[in-house]
């Protein structure tokens, strides 16, 4: 168990460094395109991702740097991948919004909202085809119970009683907008009775509560007693997306109410408390801080794909450059 | 080899596949009860799981067949009706189309949706389209199209077997049409390779779908004038054999294209565009779109029916492009 609990803390520190690093990276100009972090939500990342086995599925969203580092991905490819490099996990095609590891069981961070419920829930349904007793984990935000895509994910895998565990990060904004003023229900985990689901409500901040919670849904889902909506109550302690130069909310003191729930550091008192050394979380830090610092050499020292690469994977037969391209 | 009819062959294109390869199953809405007659036998044959059928949720198990073809199966989707691929619209454009290029090759999607264009009945704009060419500008997404029973068969069971998403847009004119087609369970058309369906010397008529027997009932007629048309099926838009179809116009300087879909932006506008690229020296003249105006479709017979291609406008355009 003590293993356990300090692999929780080392996975949501991996995320928290993972990110900033990345962040400032951007910043810099390094790392193109968007960028969205999921600082403050890494508890709720790490709890779910470890109640799975390694073969397990796991479909994340646009805010999924955390995801597959908590599945248990290598960070050289990840942060590869956001430097566009040929090295990266999707050899650079995907970029920060689709950081997809399948060696891990990530099958997808597909960045419309709501899109990869029904991917999970049919990764699920391969699952029981199968006769496998894999498990279908599915990652989504509060804005994404208000698309259609959930509802009708949720549905099916209520009637065909599919292994599907769907994780509602709920971290009370899409965007800008308060979920409060644009959900129906005060709680999302309302929204299962309306599927005949099982529905839990957690701490997001609380990994073990988190694990607990979603190790009982895996189990249930293992042993063929359907679906489970877990919603997470946690927040972003970032703006919707890095570097954006401007505040898109003045979240005031409720901000500030969070940072004191900082996941990490809730976990680091939690672990001090029960006797663990203060000098073997720095280790620890210290370790991932190194880890991270060698995934940034690793991206920068990695080439860009080269052109062909362009019209590779759109079928599993390349496609040809055009002329004017080739020369 | 048998007189089969189009939904005949889907039947046995199906039935040998789902036969074949246990990975392969069907799912849709009201397949168990055999809607069109492509599943007859199924249940029995397969059962339940493997004949599945779905809620009215076509984002739903649109999806899911992505999700269960990336963890190995090969999904056939029932999608029924050409026009209900929109409420799916964004499961088939941002996750079939585009998962295997946006994780590197990572995932494969084996996967076949299928619809009928359920056009020229009277079923009014809402199910009515042939909505094929929107796709073509969708990488990631092979399509077909095919104009008689073989082609449907051979062309179908090769979908199944691709590991790529195939989209099979299948021709409701065609439905009773009848022709040989091989009891071979490998019988296969490679996707991607068109057919000279009448070979001729002075026009090449490029149709697509359901126009393709109304072009061949134009050569006819027009052999008995002394034109001798040749008819190009490319069966496959995605990919689309130009080779075959700009070797026919170079042999025969003059083009038409054929397309039951709404003409802007159509495979006919694509194919007469690809013509005058890359064969502009071998016309004589300019090639001719024969496809349904950008309007549309009523439910009135009397004013639905004229729009659509028909063997008659065919003739008066190869009229048009001998003069």
């Amino acid at each position: 168990m003590e293993n356990e609990r300090l692999e929780f803390f080392r996975r949501m520190v991996r995320i928290r460094r993972f990110e900033s690093h990345a962040e400032a990276c951007h910043g810099k100009g390094e790392i193109p395109g968007s960028l969205h972090t999921a600082t403050g939500q890494e508890a709720e990342i790490v709890g779910s991702c470890m109640a799975l086995r390694t073969d397990d599925y796991m479909v994340g969203n646009h805010r999924s740097h955390g995801h597959p580092i908590a599945k248990g991905a290598a960070t050289n490819p990840l942060m590869a991948e956001l430097f566009g490099r040929r090295t990266g996990v999707c050899g650079g095609k995907g970029g920060s919004m689709h950081l997809s590891d399948f060696s891990v069981g990530s099958l997808g961070e597909t960045s419309i909202v709501g899109s990869g419920v029904p991917v999970a829930v049919g990764a699920a349904l391969g699952a029981n085809l199968q006769g496998s007793d894999r498990v279908s984990l599915c990652f989504f935000g509060d804005g994404a119970t208000n698309e259609g895509a959930f509802h009708e994910g949720m549905n099916l895998a209520s009637i065909w009683n599919l292994p599907v565990i769907f994780l509602c990060e709920n971290n009370l904004y899409g965007v800008s907008t308060p979920a409060s003023e644009v959900i129906s229900v005060k709680d999302i985990a309302e929204r299962g009775a309306a599927y005949s689901m099982k529905s839990e409500i957690v701490d997001g901040q609380d990994v073990e509560a988190v694990f607990n919670v979603v190790s009982a849904a895996v189990e249930r889902a293992r042993s063929g007693k359907g679906p489970t909506l877990v919603e997470a109550k946690t927040y972003r302690f970032a703006e919707h997306a890095a570097n954006m130069g401007r505040v898109l909310l003045d979240r005031g003191t409720e901000l500030d109410e969070w940072l004191q729930r900082d996941p990490i550091e809730l976990y680091r008192a939690k672990l001090l408390g029960d006797g663990i050394k203060s000098e073997e979380l720095a280790e620890i830090e210290a370790e991932v801080e190194q880890e991270i610092l060698d995934s940034l050499e690793f991206a920068r020292s990695s080439a860009y794909p080269d052109q062909a690469e362009a019209f590779t994977d759109v079928f599993t037969e390349p496609l040809s450059l055009p002329g004017w391209l080739a020369q | 080899m048998a007189q089969v009819s189009f939904l005949e062959a889907i039947r046995q294109a199906q039935f040998e596949e789902l036969s074949r390869d246990t990975n392969v199953f069907l799912m849709g809405e009201d397949v168990r009860c055999n809607v069109f007659g492509t599943t007859t036998g199924f249940v029995e044959a397969f059962g339940e799981r493997r004949v599945r059928d779905t809620p009215i949720s076509e984002a739903g198990f649109v999806g899911a067949a992505a999700g269960a073809s990336m963890v190995g199966m090969r999904p056939i989707v029932d999608l029924t009706i050409a026009t209900f691929v929109y409420p799916a619209m964004d499961q088939i454009c941002s996750i079939i189309a585009k998962s295997r290029y946006l994780y590197g090759g990572q995932a494969t999607l084996p996967l076949v949706l299928r619809t009928c264009m359920f056009y020229g009945n009277s079923n009014a704009a809402q199910h009515s389209d042939r909505p094929y060419p929107m796709f073509m500008g969708m990488p990631g997404l092979k399509i077909i199209v095919p104009s008689n029973p073989a082609d449907m068969k051979g062309l179908l069971k090769s979908a199944i077997r691709d590991d790529n998403p195939v989209l099979s847009f299948e021709d409701g004119t065609l439905w009773s049409s009848k022709s040989e087609v091989p009891d071979d369970d490998d019988f296969l058309i490679p996707l991607g390779t068109a057919d000279i369906k009448r070979e001729g010397t002075d026009v090449s008529v490029i149709a697509v779908g359901g126009s393709v027997p109304l072009a061949l009932d134009a050569a006819e007629s027009l052999s008995k004038e002394g034109v001798s048309v040749e008819v190009v099926d490319p069966r496959t838009l995605v990919p689309l054999d130009t080779a075959t179809i700009l070797a026919s116009v170079a042999k025969t300087g003059r083009a038409l294209t054929v397309d039951p879909a709404h003409q802007s932006c159509s495979v006919a506008s694509e194919i007469s565009a690809t013509i005058v690229e890359h064969a502009f020296d071998s016309l004589k003249a300019p090639v001719i779109r024969v496809t349904t105006p950008d309007t549309h479709l009523p439910f009135s017979p009397p004013i639905e029916r004229p729009l659509y291609p028909s063997a008659e406008r065919i003739v008066a355009a190869v009229r048009k492009v001998m003069n």
